[in-house]
């Protein structure tokens, strides 16, 4: 090597970082953000108003907006309850409940869209038929088309967020902090009101804002329950106009203007949330602990242990169970009975079915890939983010993290437009463009992951290694990349997981060949496949939950 | 007079003790300090005195209050026992003022509101926390933040103070200061204070008396004199302050250290169980020890080394080791010399008694 020559790999690193942000990443938003705001080369914001101000995109933000706000409070509350109820009370099998919880976090919200679907549309739902033709009731007890039906659906599959936050904060709350409450006077019921729940406020709010960060966003339940009522919000808008109107002006263009305020949106929501966490956010961690009082139930005991259970029961088991079932029956609508009963669905899309069986290999090749490419991408821009003192790196963050902030559907329509041939490379309807756009969706998990992991490898460790005569490239290879090794793995079981459920960004990539998991059970569903679209989703969470419960086993990895 | 009475507390845990039988009585202004290593089952006392943990037998009264009682199946839970507490971690509400964290006892007992803002004042000019009435605790040092604690506790002029390890949190420097301010404010406002700490100065310096625990029994009730010149045992012994030990055995009217021996002048009257028994440990502060030319008993010097104001010895007698230690103005051996030390101080334990296990 020429020591002259000032390109070492340091240089190399920063390069890739830079290349793999701004391809992956910058170019696509910013394509977005040029789409919705110049007009023939201009600057015309008259125009992106007058797109806004139409009747399909006003109404598609507003019911963005009620549907988020519903499933934000109704979601706060169930979280917060819950979380109160398995860490401060004496709830009988409060740990059991605490896991229990936690499961619909792995399971798509789609298919539990699916499920109700089937429980409560209002014709042909098992449950609503079961009132009509068995109780005799007139008119269907309860219509899961519907604003109603789309935000019940949504809370029980986004309430964890604030459940998490909020189990967390009052178990690494100080527990003297009540008693002082207490021997000052205060009963359980003032200290509640008056103490616990101000303290952890900022971590129910920091949830609350997650809720409608992903409600706002969300694709897959509206487009379920909300098409057939004609109830669309963003995500579903946009997935409307480009698939209808295969790619033309028009609807790119209502795409990247409604993309627009998501992002606008989103951005907003995540800065509130950054605030609540630095500013808000309490010291109320202590080392010494004696376990806090745990409020006695008395009486309510086991009337709120049978809640648990029916609810539980009612959001996971139903719903699951549901699935299972219609997948093995002969025909959509007959009634669930042994008789009706076959594995022929299950066999057909798992053995003869393309269409099915492809789905099911794109899903698990394209997040196989995805957390490869996007892991060893982590590596090299967190470590330049982390550890290298260069100039712009913050800019470098900001857009390893903007993933976060924009959405799925953004995040696919910026891949069309990039990728669809207009600047030399076309590979639109293939299996690629639904990689790339995993790969800019994903980065943000890998940032994260790999960052926190390369800030425990402290300065000093590089430099030892290269007091001992080790090159740079030397110090990476033996020194970090083995001690961020646990980094890595997170990050590509953060990737792996999600991808294999993945709804949002292939739904709108997707073409003949190269449907996932996801598309597969959508497309079947919307042809009126039902029992094929029910079996595939069976098969889904068959796969999905044992990649879950087998990479937790394997790895310990905690979410 | 007693104000506050502990008569047989019994505390288990699961299948472990945490507390037997323990009898303890605080008279109206008196500070007693609970000492003892972790897990001996004093800051469990406490709690159970505070009413955070219920009793598995015996009874706990303050004045003519019955707070807990197994006999009677009595359980007052802490809210309603009328004490001010104050925590290791301090445990000053961040979401409220420095003003409301205070007035917050008081508003529970729905005082009116010049009463309270007279009663928050009074609190604040005793702690010394001037100044910061509106802000709030996250702003302030770690011993601001304990000022407020304290003033919170001192809010509803409580009978008997309960300090849970207070200064513990605190640097060193604040923690000597705070020591005073709160025997100064108890002078003041004349209440009893029951105390928690593993730290023996702390006890020595603040308490009336101290009580001695290990593994849920109480060891020694006494003057921090007592406790310190008179230890009831090894434990406490070797506990409170420095200690060394010697096993000795009493023959034919002599005493030997192995086999060297140990002249009566050098050192007090056995008891005389001891000698009838045939031996006995000789406990000694290390300071209590002097150097004498002739007599004594004869040892060799293994170290000597200078701790700056003081010079540590360590004395090989036998196959047993006396630690010495003397200021650096007084002259002593070199290391390897031969020396003769008598005890200037020292007490007797039955060798039976150990020191742990």
């Amino acid at each position: 090597m020429t020591g002259s020559f000032r390109f070492g790999t340091p240089q190399i690193l920063f390069a890739l970082a830079v290349g793999i942000l701004v391809i992956f990443v910058a170019v696509p938003v910013l394509l977005i953000f040029f789409n919705a705001l110049w007009v023939d080369g201009r600057f015309n914001i008259t125009d992106t108003v007058k797109v806004l101000s139409e009747p399909d995109t006003y109404k598609a933000l507003i019911n963005s907006l009620i549907l988020a706000s519903g499933v934000t409070v109704t979601g706060t509350i169930v979280g917060t309850f819950f979380a109160w109820l398995v860490t401060r009370t004496d709830l009988p099998y409060k740990g059991a409940m605490r896991v229990l919880f936690l499961v619909p976090f792995m399971l798509p919200s789609f298919i539990g869209a699916l499920a109700w679907k089937m429980l409560l549309s209002p014709r042909a739902g098992y449950i609503n038929r079961f009132f009509m033709e068995t109780l005799g009731f007139s008119e269907p007890v309860f219509n899961i088309y519907s604003y109603h039906g789309i935000i019940l659906v949504e809370t029980m599959y986004l309430f964890p967020f604030v459940f998490i936050q909020v189990c967390g904060a009052l178990e690494r709350m100080d527990p003297t902090l009540e008693e002082s409450a207490r021997i000052s006077g205060a009963d359980l019921f003032t200290i509640t009101r008056k103490i616990t729940i101000p303290l952890v406020a900022p971590s129910i709010l920091s949830g609350a804002l997650l809720i409608m960060l992903y409600s706002m966003a969300h694709f897959g339940t509206v487009a379920m329950l909300g098409i057939e009522a004609g109830i669309y919000n963003i995500p579903t808008l946009i997935y409307e106009r480009i698939h209808q109107s295969a790619g033309s002006f028009g609807a790119i263009r209502t795409g990247t203007v409604l993309s627009t305020v998501l992002v606008a949106t989103a951005a907003l929501i995540i800065w509130l949330q950054n605030k609540v966490l630095s500013g808000g956010r309490y010291q109320i961690i202590a080392g010494k602990s004696f376990r806090p009082t745990e409020i006695r139930l008395r009486g309510l005991r086991l009337p709120l242990l049978a809640f648990c259970v029916a609810y539980i029961g009612f959001t996971i088991v139903l719903p699951t169970a549901t699935i299972f079932l219609v997948g093995g029956l002969a025909t959509y609508g007959l009634p669930i009975t042994p008789e009706n009963m076959t594995f022929d669905n299950y066999h057909h899309i798992l053995f003869e079915w393309d269409l099915t069986r492809d789905a099911i290999w794109n899903s698990i090749g394209l997040g196989l890939a995805a957390a490869l490419i996007t892991m060893f991408a982590g590596v090299v821009i967190s470590y330049v983010i982390v550890k290298m003192k260069v100039p712009g790196k913050g800019i470098l963050e900001f857009l390893g993290m903007l993933p976060f902030s924009v959405p799925g559907s953004v995040i696919a329509l910026g891949v069309i437009l990039a990728w669809s041939g207009k600047y030399g490379v076309n590979i639109y309807n293939t299996i690629w463009i639904i990689l790339v756009a995993y790969i800019a969706r994903y980065m943000a998990f890998a940032l994260k992951a790999n960052s926190a992991a390369l800030e425990q490898v402290h300065d000093s460790l590089v430099e030892a290694a290269r007091a001992s005569g080790a090159t740079m490239w030397q110090a990476l290879r033996d020194i970090v990349i083995p001690l961020v090794r646990p980094g890595m793995v997170a990050a590509f079981f953060l990737i792996f997981l999600p991808a294999l459920r993945e709804l949002t960004v292939s739904v709108l990539l997707y073409g003949p060949t190269t449907r996932t998991i996801g598309v597969a059970i959508y497309t079947l569903n919307e042809d009126g496949e039902t029992v094929y679209a029910a079996a595939m989703a069976g098969v889904a969470l068959i796969i999905i939950v044992t990649a879950e419960v087998v990479v937790k086993r394997v790895f310990k990895i905690k979410q | 007079m007693s104000y506050l009475k502990l008569a047989g507390i019994d505390k288990r845990f699961g299948a472990v003790a945490a507390v037997s039988g323990l009898n303890l009585e605080v008279a109206p202004g008196e500070c007693v300090a609970m000492l003892g290593p972790s897990g001996c089952g004093k800051t469990t006392t406490l709690r159970m005195v505070a009413g955070f943990e219920d009793i598995d037998g015996g009874e706990i009264v303050a004045g003519d209050k019955l707070l807990s009682s197994k006999a009677k199946n009595y359980y007052l839970p802490p809210e309603k026992r009328d004490f001010g507490m104050v925590f290791q971690a301090f445990a000053v509400w961040p979401h409220l003022s420095v003003f409301e964290n205070i007035a917050f006892p008081l508003r529970i007992r729905k005082l009116p509101q010049d009463e309270i803002r007279k009663r928050v004042e009074d609190a604040l000019r005793h702690t010394n926390l001037t100044g910061v009435v509106d802000s709030r605790p996250d702003d302030l040092s770690g011993g601001g933040k304990q000022r407020i604690a304290l003033a919170r506790a001192l809010a509803i002029r409580p009978k008997v103070m309960l300090l849970d390890e207070p200064l513990s949190s605190l640097d060193p420097h604040f923690r000597e200061e705070m020591r005073f301010e709160i025997k100064d404010i108890q002078r003041r406002l004349g209440f009893s204070i029951l105390y928690v700490t593993h730290d023996q100065s702390e006890a020595m310096a603040l308490s009336d008396r101290i009580l001695v625990m290990k593994k849920g029994v109480v060891q020694q009730v006494g003057s921090p004199r007592d406790v310190y010149y008179r230890p009831a045992n090894r434990f406490v012994f070797s506990f409170i302050g420095l200690s060394s030990f010697l096993r000795v055995r009493f023959a034919g009217g002599r005493m030997v250290v192995d086999d060297l021996e140990l002249p009566f002048d050098s050192v007090g009257e056995a008891p005389a169980e001891l000698v009838g028994a045939g031996d006995g440990v000789l406990a000694v502060r290390p300071s209590d020890v002097d150097f004498v030319d002739e007599g004594g008993l004869r040892g060799v010097v293994r170290r000597r080394s200078s701790l700056g104001e003081i010079v540590d010895y360590q004395i090989a007698v036998g196959s047993q080791t006396l630690r010495v230690q003397k200021t650096r103005h007084e002259s002593g051996p070199q290391t390897g010399e031969t020396c003769g030390v008598r005890f200037a101080m020292s007490n007797w334990y039955p060798m039976s008694d150990a020191t742990d296990g």
